[in-house]
């Protein structure tokens, strides 16, 4: 598949995530910030990093990015989409997610190999895992706590669509949340970085891969 | 010419960990008695012309869109008074 990366001002992780794409197979794009369409990509990743120096909030002015029209339109025409960490923030802050992440509780930028729990192995991009399934990935954020109220959290396990769980709470998410899906479960969004453990050679191991093989497997809602 | 604060303010159920940091610095500096600290944002916008109310409206859009995220924050809208000519 073709899968498009886009980079903002203050994307960090938009060359992993492309090398990341590359490694499952697939051919990666670089999709710029200003741009209006997605280049005939087939799916999409919102990369990691401070878009925006963070300014306001995480996310917030990414999200009316000229290119992000484009991504929100694909998004609901059941486009695969990726977001990681300042990637999830975004698209928390553009309501193709609910709830939003805010500073961690103990106040600390955390930088870690953190173990997960995939819960949802039917969604676009974590096909290639079983569910219950544990996975150990990085996670580097300031502000990766997930909040929302009650009634959306009660939702999101009712249907399913927590793909994530942290095993251990290491930033104060609610419910331990580390990734939610939409209802079509096209979107996904993922604190913890899966585009930096796909390869022996750094982080720590290759568990992240299936977030990137995931892709097009079984004709699984390509576009 | 007018200028329209908005408040932005951690809705009282969201966790504020630089509103924790601030309470925890004051006993530290001798300041007793401080039983909470939320820590938000001020907005100062200078709105050009007069301000009816259409244009007031618009600020409220501004505040739910941009300058507040609704999931978290709450936000409050005033209008400060004109500055006087030649203050």
């Amino acid at each position: 598949m073709k899968v498009g990366v886009i980079t903002f001002p203050g994307s960090l992780d938009d060359v992993d995530a492309r090398r990341a794409a590359r490694v499952a197979g697939h051919e990666a794009v670089a999709v710029w910030h200003g741009d209006d369409t997605l280049s005939g990509v087939d799916a999409v990743i919102l990369p990691g990093g401070f878009s925006y120096g963070d300014y306001l909030r995480c996310g917030a002015i990414a999200r009316f990015a000229p290119v992000m029209a484009a991504v929100v339109d694909a998004a609901k025409g059941g486009m695969p989409v990726l977001g990681i960490c300042n990637g999830f923030q975004i698209l928390c802050e553009s309501h193709l997610l609910p709830g939003a992440l805010i500073r961690n509780d103990h106040r600390k930028f955390g930088c870690l190999d953190q173990r997960l729990v995939i819960e949802n192995d039917r969604t676009a991009w974590t096909s290639s895992y079983d569910a219950g399934q544990e996975v150990t990935i990085v996670l580097k954020n300031g502000e990766g706590s997930f909040v929302a109220d009650e009634r959306t959290l009660d939702m999101l396990e009712a249907e399913g669509r927590v793909v994530a769980r942290y095993v251990g709470n290491p930033n104060g998410s609610q419910r331990a949340i580390a990734g939610v899906t939409n209802e079509a479960g096209n979107v996904v969004g993922l604190m913890p970085h899966p585009e930096h453990a796909i390869e022996d050679l750094c982080g720590p191991g290759t568990d992240g891969l299936g977030f990137f093989t995931s892709l097009g497997a079984a004709g699984l809602l390509s576009a | 010419m007018a200028r329209v604060v908005v408040d932005v303010m951690p809705k009282p159920e969201i966790l504020d960990p630089q509103g924790k940091a601030v309470l925890g610095a004051l006993p530290r500096l001798g300041f007793e008695g401080v039983t909470d600290v939320r820590q938000g944002k001020r907005f100062e916008l200078e709105i050009d012309g007069e301000l009816t109310p259409a244009r007031l409206a618009e600020v409220e859009q501004m505040a739910e869109t941009l300058l507040s995220n609704p999931v978290i924050e709450d936000y409050a809208v005033r209008v400060l008074a004109e500055p006087e000519v030649g203050a």
